[in-house]
């Protein structure tokens, strides 16, 4: 019988690569969803896609085809609009058949922009209207808490959401209560609809910001999955936790395509047939 | 709680604000009740427990208890959060800072997703009277009663509220409690005549009219209802509890009976009790004529209540006139 040697090194850097995969399968199924439905939100799905791929991949406690699990761990989608990218990955989880994608957004079928609990298995909580879900995943964090369960809540923000003040209602509460199970992700990708966010409404410092409400903050590289899986994974470790946790992960709007990097109108759009193809390469060669 | 030494006995403070409401206690001592009894019943205010006295809750239940802070639309979303887990959140603030401010967050993350959380709009209509335009809640019914799969009940006083609440612990959606300021004179004793959500509790039946009337309006309807009695005009009077589901057969059953049908509500007369009774009369086209009493198109003065529902004949005597004046 041959022993295979374990090596700690060797599995965290297949981890890495797993992760990144699974980030690049996310951005090319959000490629082939908008085009089925010929309008949608690519740029803000790219700049999260590092951060949904080490979530799902190499953080969260979740069981394969157990969508219902009481005692996994939650996510919550601030940005709901960026679901395309999210679908895949529950998808891939096995919380439903792959193939249902393939009506995105079609009338009556249960994938629209925005992730929506009642309709789709996987989705912890539905979003759209910004600003609320950090108070639903406070909810969730201490109703997880109160059952006995030791579920964390992820809850990815968008920076532009940080404008509405229900994010600081929830802020202010989730530290009072010492929500210590929650954790939110902010995607700095420093743009919102109209904009880069310092000419919309400016929200740095960031992490002085939530220091001041109480929370513990952490900066991070968005797209550079090993730190994002370390920072998340120590994150969870400290058990002695006993503040609500954010981090400020920068990310590009458009990440992985050149000439939506450059322009902030990619929030929303659609790619003719031609533009697809490049975008597609793009995404493939890893530029 | 009691008045501290010193001051006369007439006095009061903050914290003997509960005694003047003894109504209120039904809301926190059923709940806690509730609890004891096994349910999954978890109690929540934004910095009001003292004015609708879930202070008495959180002695019973610490741990059952959430204090939220004047963050309405937070509580709210918090509220439906908890829900997914299981558990059964009551959440209680000012109706006008509920129904209102937090208007988007009942719709979109507790009725759209049908999650069992109690929304208890408390001091409704104008029963902060002299607190001004901002504490009056006389939309609340139009506006939660057009929230798809949102339930809206209005207890007529405390006894009918215990029973609510009682009715709520396996409704399956999400409830809104339109109830007053705890001062409401008691309709129901013990017996409210069988509560049952959704149907409509039948006082008496009127071949001349009948007056629909809802939460804290059924009380001097009834004395209304007595007054027109006695001066030979037959007079029904149906509380209608439950603004929605609305029981569309008891309306359809008083339009058939009576020419003129008279709703009465602590409320605006637009997209209230009034509109949704005269939705089902139009639609059964029984040829009664529906009469809506409340406020109309405007915004109330500032008065105590007493004085308020005086001027508005919001009063057992405002009722009898807009039912003669009704009755032509």
């Amino acid at each position: 019988m041959t022993v295979v040697k374990h090596d700690p090194q060797r599995d965290l850097a297949d981890l890495i690569d797993t992760i990144s995969e699974r980030a690049l399968f996310a951005r090319l199924e959000t490629v082939r969803l908008i085009s089925i439905a010929k309008t949608g939100h690519y740029a803000s799905g790219f700049s999260c896609a590092e951060i949904l791929a080490t979530l799902y991949y190499g953080v969260m406690r979740l069981r394969r085809g157990e969508p219902d699990w009481p005692e996994r761990d939650r996510f919550l989608f601030g940005k709901g609009h960026a679901a395309a990218t999210l679908y895949p990955l529950l998808a891939d989880w096995g919380f439903f058949d792959p193939r249902e994608l393939d009506e995105y957004t079609r009338l009556g079928n249960a994938f629209g922009d925005h992730p929506d609990m009642t309709r789709i298995p996987g989705i912890d909580f539905s979003s759209g209207s910004l600003g609320h879900a950090l108070s639903t995943g406070t909810g969730i964090a201490l109703g997880t808490r109160m059952r006995g369960y030791d579920s964390n809540v992820f809850v990815l923000l968008g920076d532009g959401e940080l404008h509405e003040g229900q994010i600081w209602e929830a802020a202010l509460g989730a530290a009072h209560h010492q929500v210590s199970n929650l954790i939110a992700i902010v995607d700095r990708n420093d743009h919102s609809l109209d904009g880069r966010i310092d000419t919309v409404t400016g929200i740095e410092p960031l992490e002085d910001k939530w220091r001041a409400f109480g929370w513990q903050a952490h900066r991070v590289d968005g797209h550079d999955v090993a730190a994002l899986l370390a920072l998340l994974r120590s994150v969870v470790a400290d058990t002695a936790r006993t503040s609500p946790v954010v981090i400020i992960a920068d990310t590009v709007k458009g990440k992985g395509i050149s000439y939506m990097e450059a322009e902030f109108g990619w929030h929303l759009g659609w790619l003719a047939e031609q533009d697809e193809r490049n975008a597609i390469e793009e995404l493939r060669r890893g530029r | 709680m009691s008045i501290a030494p010193g001051l006369q006995p007439e006095s009061w403070h903050l914290l003997t604000l509960l005694d003047r409401a003894p109504g209120l206690h039904a809301l926190a001592d059923t709940l806690a009740d509730l609890v004891d009894e096994g349910h999954p019943i978890l109690a929540g205010t934004a910095d009001l427990k003292y004015s609708n006295g879930l202070v008495r809750f959180q002695e019973r239940h610490p741990d059952h208890y959430v204090q939220f802070g004047i963050s309405e639309q937070h509580m709210v979303s918090t509220a439906a959060g908890l829900a997914t887990t299981g558990w059964q959140p009551h959440v209680a603030t000012f109706a006008s800072f509920l129904a209102l401010l937090a208007c988007e967050q009942i719709r979109t993350d507790v009725a759209y997703t049908q999650l069992p959380v109690r929304l208890i709009g408390h001091h409704a209509g104008i029963t902060l009277g002299y607190y001004g335009t901002s504490h009056h809640a006389t939309e609340d019914l139009a506006i939660t009663r057009s929230i798809a799969g949102l339930t809206v009940i209005a207890p007529a006083d405390a006894a009918q509220l215990r029973s609510a609440l009682r009715a709520a612990t396996d409704w399956p959606g999400p409830i809104y409690f339109r109830i007053g300021r705890g001062q409401d004179p008691d309709v129901y004793d013990r017996d409210d005549r069988g509560f049952t959500i959704g149907r409509a509790i039948e006082h008496s039946v009127g071949s001349d009219l009948t007056i629909i009337a809802t939460g804290s309006m059924v009380h001097p309807a009834l004395s209304a209802a007595a007054t027109l009695q006695a001066e030979g005009i037959s007079t029904g009077v149906l509380d209608m509890h439950t603004v929605k589901p609305l029981d569309a057969d008891a309306v359809s059953r008083a339009a058939a009976r009576s020419g003129v049908i008279l709703t009465v509500e602590e409320h605006s007369v637009l997209g209230g009790l009034g509109g949704a009774v005269a939705e089902v009369v139009a639609g059964h086209g029984h040829g009664a004529r529906v009469v809506r009493h409340g406020l109309r198109d405007e915004y109330a003065l500032i008065g105590p209540p007493s004085h308020l529902y005086r001027h508005y004949g919001l009063d057992a005597d405002g009722i009898v006139r807009a039912a003669r004046t009704a009755l032509g």
